[in-house]
């Protein structure tokens, strides 16, 4: 075990905190609720009935590519800033309290995967995407398990590479990236490889999603020809696995963004409601859930920057706290998300109103990668032991 | 990768810590020993964790961060480290709780130099046990409320009055004392005291039987009591922002100053989940059960994250944000797994600690019921919501 007084501060240091109020400016500028509307939410049948494409704001993403992001989680080897998970976890926090649709979030996970990899794929990816190339992650299969093994698409090795065929399902902002970083299983190894968007034989089909701040695919392989330059040398489960806990602060951190926003929402609403003859916030009833609300996401927030001072550490209970910030940040955005339609009455149930915007946005990332059910079966393995009879558990190493 | 290296006197002093109680844990105690300060009846328990305290004080464990000139030892940032090692190596608490979390802390801010001097040594050697005489009849949730007067009469004081619910009264040698020397002000009329409780004329201590049985806490009565005008902390009229002070302390926002607190909650529960057996089945074994304990492991390591999360600025844009959440956070996770240690203990829970089939010696059921005095106590958690959705949100006042 890691001694407690490590990384005091999670080492969130005065560069962490420089990029997170460029980071907070930007969007506050560029992307404030009101403009947010707008872009996705301006017709509910475009998005539901006729499922179009969900729009996005390409310009921004230009914005934050000529800021650097996505070279942040890049190791300096391979182009990029080799930044502290703690300071994109606080990026992350941001992106989620403003509900950004872009392929950030996305290609920050495929990020963290590729810099588990090593050798000329891994290298060459990562350089493109320091250079602003988006890639998101092909890992999940029909049923939406998180278990690497479970993987729709099988590779055939030829002397040129693999041939992919297949599905990848709940492919996340797929059309917004340029390549997918996907699985495949060949006999008994799972293997890695990186296929661009517009390659022969890779077909996109889009998801009809509830949430109107990203899209999401189902990618199929027809005999998708992938060469040996763009395939990892190496075991994608155990790749995987080693990126998991850098994928749950991710996410989590972006849920416990959209829930500090609900929350704030929900609170300024609570303050100039009247009914009675007194602000709706005077009453008990609505005070007291917002301060549990508060408590949840403040739990959420402490370990999400726990988890990612401990992936940043290389300490062994990086993946305990992983878990056990997605648990708690999936958990507080189920309580936020609920209590700010509540609380905010009648609007609260209409699409005038922006709660739905994050509503949605926020019961998408309680699922992806685990909701809390999920993390706590596999805490329970990790904290009280494997369960008799069960399947194997996952080891506290990787 | 980098990491924030604890300073090098800082690893010292935990191996020293963990070595010295490994060396130094005391013999069995000759009679039970209850859960918490708070449940302390006999006098021999008293002396038995008196002679601990002292132990562990001279040993450098207790006031590691009081400046030496009182007693401690003058470091920064080793009480924490002395706290969560005797948490680990689960030994015998601090008795004088009273002493150390809330006089010690407020002495500090509020008190006189002589004071500090003449009091903060004995609050940390455990000689001289502290009680608190906050709450009253007619003050529990409105504590502002203060009926107990204190009258000027040249160097002194004379206090009537009725104080409740006072833990360790019986033991106590002081006592923190909060009363009414104005009637014309309710927050503005109030003054803080240091007074005398055992063998001094006036006070009388009376028990107090709580719903478990035990006992541990008080009434105290005051009849025409005198305390010198140098045993009061603070200004005439200013008793309120005093008592404010050792309230953040009591609610765990000044993290205890003098010592005491920080066991690994959940362990046992785990331990009970793998000796329990439910319908032919370990309790370890059950998904439902599995799913409840690491729902609270969660919120234990949440809390102490969330601890460490208020010691960062950046981080922080409303700094009492997270301080003030904690006693509510803390109280009702105990009170949550002491429950569940009651679900999963099923029927054995029925049976009081002196049945010899009770598990872990009785401790769930009773500690589940002395849990309500953590989330009643230092402010019930309802106002504890109160201030938060006032304080921190900004949602319109309740009062």
């Amino acid at each position: 075990m890691s001694s407690p007084e490590r990384a005091r501060d999670f080492g969130f240091g005065a560069d962490e905190e420089m990029l997170r109020d460029v980071a907070t400016r930007l969007l506050d500028e560029h992307l404030p609720v009101e403009k947010l509307r707008r872009l996705v939410a301006s017709d509910p049948e475009a998005a539901y009935e006729r499922g179009e494409r969900p729009p996005w704001d390409e310009g921004l993403w230009k914005r934050m590519v000529e800021l650097g992001w996505p070279a942040l989680a890049v190791p300096p080897e391979h182009g990029g800033h080799g930044f502290k998970l703690a300071g994109i976890a606080a990026l992350m926090e941001q992106v989620g309290r403003h509900a950004v649709p872009s392929p950030f979030v996305a290609s920050s996970n495929a990020t963290l995967v590729l810099r588990e990899a090593e050798g000329a794929c891994a290298s060459a990816w990562l350089s493109r995407i320091a250079d602003g190339l988006a890639t998101s992650l092909a890992i999940t299969d029909a049923e939406g398990s998180w278990e690497p093994d479970d993987c729709g698409v099988t590779a055939r090795e030829t002397p040129e590479g693999l041939v992919l065929s297949g599905a990848a399902h709940f492919v996340q902002d797929a059309f917004k990236v340029d390549a997918f970083t996907t699985t495949a299983r060949c006999g008994d190894a799972l293997r890695l490889c990186v296929v661009p968007r517009d390659a022969a034989g890779l077909e996109l089909h889009q998801d009809h999603i509830h949430d109107l701040t990203r899209d999401q695919a189902t990618l199929r392989f027809h005999e998708v020809r992938v060469p040996a330059r763009d395939v990892v040398d190496a075991d994608a489960a155990a790749i995987l696995r080693r990126a998991w806990p850098g994928l749950l602060v991710v996410v989590a951190a972006d849920l416990c963004g959209s829930s500090e926003w609900q929350l704030q929402a929900t609170v300024r609403y609570a303050q100039e409601r009247v009914q009675f003859e007194r602000p709706i916030g005077f009453f008990q009833a609505v005070k007291h859930p917002l301060v549990d609300a508060m408590v949840a996401i403040d739990r959420g927030r402490a370990l999400v920057y726990a988890a990612a001072a401990a992936i940043d550490a290389g300490a062994d209970d990086a993946l305990r706290l992983a878990r056990m910030a997605k648990s708690a940040a999936s958990d507080a955005g189920a309580f936020v998300s609920d209590r700010s339609v509540q609380l905010h009455g009648g609007v609260g149930f209409t699409w005038e109103f922006d709660v739905h915007l994050f509503f949605k946005r926020s019961l998408h990332n309680q699922a992806l990668y685990g909701d809390g059910v999920h993390q706590r079966r596999k805490l329970a393995d990790l904290l009280i032991g494997p369960l008799a009879g069960g399947p194997a558990a996952e080891s506290r190493g990787e | 990768m980098t990491v924030d290296t604890p300073s090098r006197e800082a690893q010292e002093f935990r191996e020293y810590v963990r070595r010295w109680l490994a060396e130094n844990r005391p013999p069995a105690p000759p009679v039970r020993l209850p859960i918490t300060p708070i449940e302390v009846m006999s006098d021999a328990q008293r002396d038995y964790l008196q002679d601990w305290q002292r132990r562990c004080y001279e040993a450098g464990l207790v006031g590691a961060d009081i400046p030496t000139a009182y007693g401690g030892g003058g470091h920064t940032g080793f009480q924490r480290i002395a706290n969560q090692e005797m948490g680990r190596a689960a030994v015998p608490f601090l008795i004088n709780l009273v002493g150390l979390s809330m006089a010690v802390p407020t002495l500090l801010v509020h008190g006189s130099e002589e004071q500090k001097c003449r009091f903060i040594p004995g609050a940390l050697r455990g000689d001289e046990i502290w009680c608190q005489g906050f709450s009253e009849p007619g003050a529990g949730s409105d504590m502002a409320n203060q009926q107990t007067l204190a009258v000027r009469d040249g160097d002194d004081w004379v206090v009537n009055g009725h104080k409740v619910w006072t833990s360790l009264g019986h033991f106590a040698k002081w006592m923190i004392l909060l009363a009414r020397t104005s009637r014309h002000h309710k927050y503005d009329g109030l003054s803080y005291f240091v007074c005398p409780i055992e063998g001094h004329p006036g006070v009388t201590v009376r028990p107090l039987i709580k719903l478990t049985g035990e006992r541990g806490f008080n009434e105290v009565l005051f009849e025409d009591v005198r305390i010198p005008d140098a045993l009061r902390l603070g200004e005439v009229g200013q008793g309120w922002k005093v008592a404010m002070t050792t309230l953040t302390y009591e609610r765990g926002a000044g993290e205890g100053a003098g010592g005491g607190g920080g066991a690994r909650p959940i362990d046992p529960l785990i331990r009970l989940a793998r000796e329990s057996r439910r319908d032919g089945v370990r309790a370890a074994d059950d998904p439902v059960t599995r799913d409840a304990i690491v729902r609270l492991a969660i919120v234990a390591e949440g809390l102490g994250q969330a601890a460490r999360l208020a010691r960062v600025p950046a981080l922080n844009p409303v700094p009492m944000r997270i301080p003030l959440q904690q006693k509510l956070v803390s109280s009702e996770l105990a009170q949550q797994v002491a429950r569940l240690g009651v679900e999963i203990a099923g029927a054995r829970s029925s049976l009081y600690k002196l049945d010899p089939a009770a598990p872990d010696a009785g401790h769930w059921p009773l500690a589940y019921m002395n849990s309500f005095g953590a989330t009643i106590a230092a402010g019930a958690n309802e106002i504890q919501r109160n201030i938060l959705g006032e304080r921190v949100l900004g949602l319109a006042k309740s009062k």
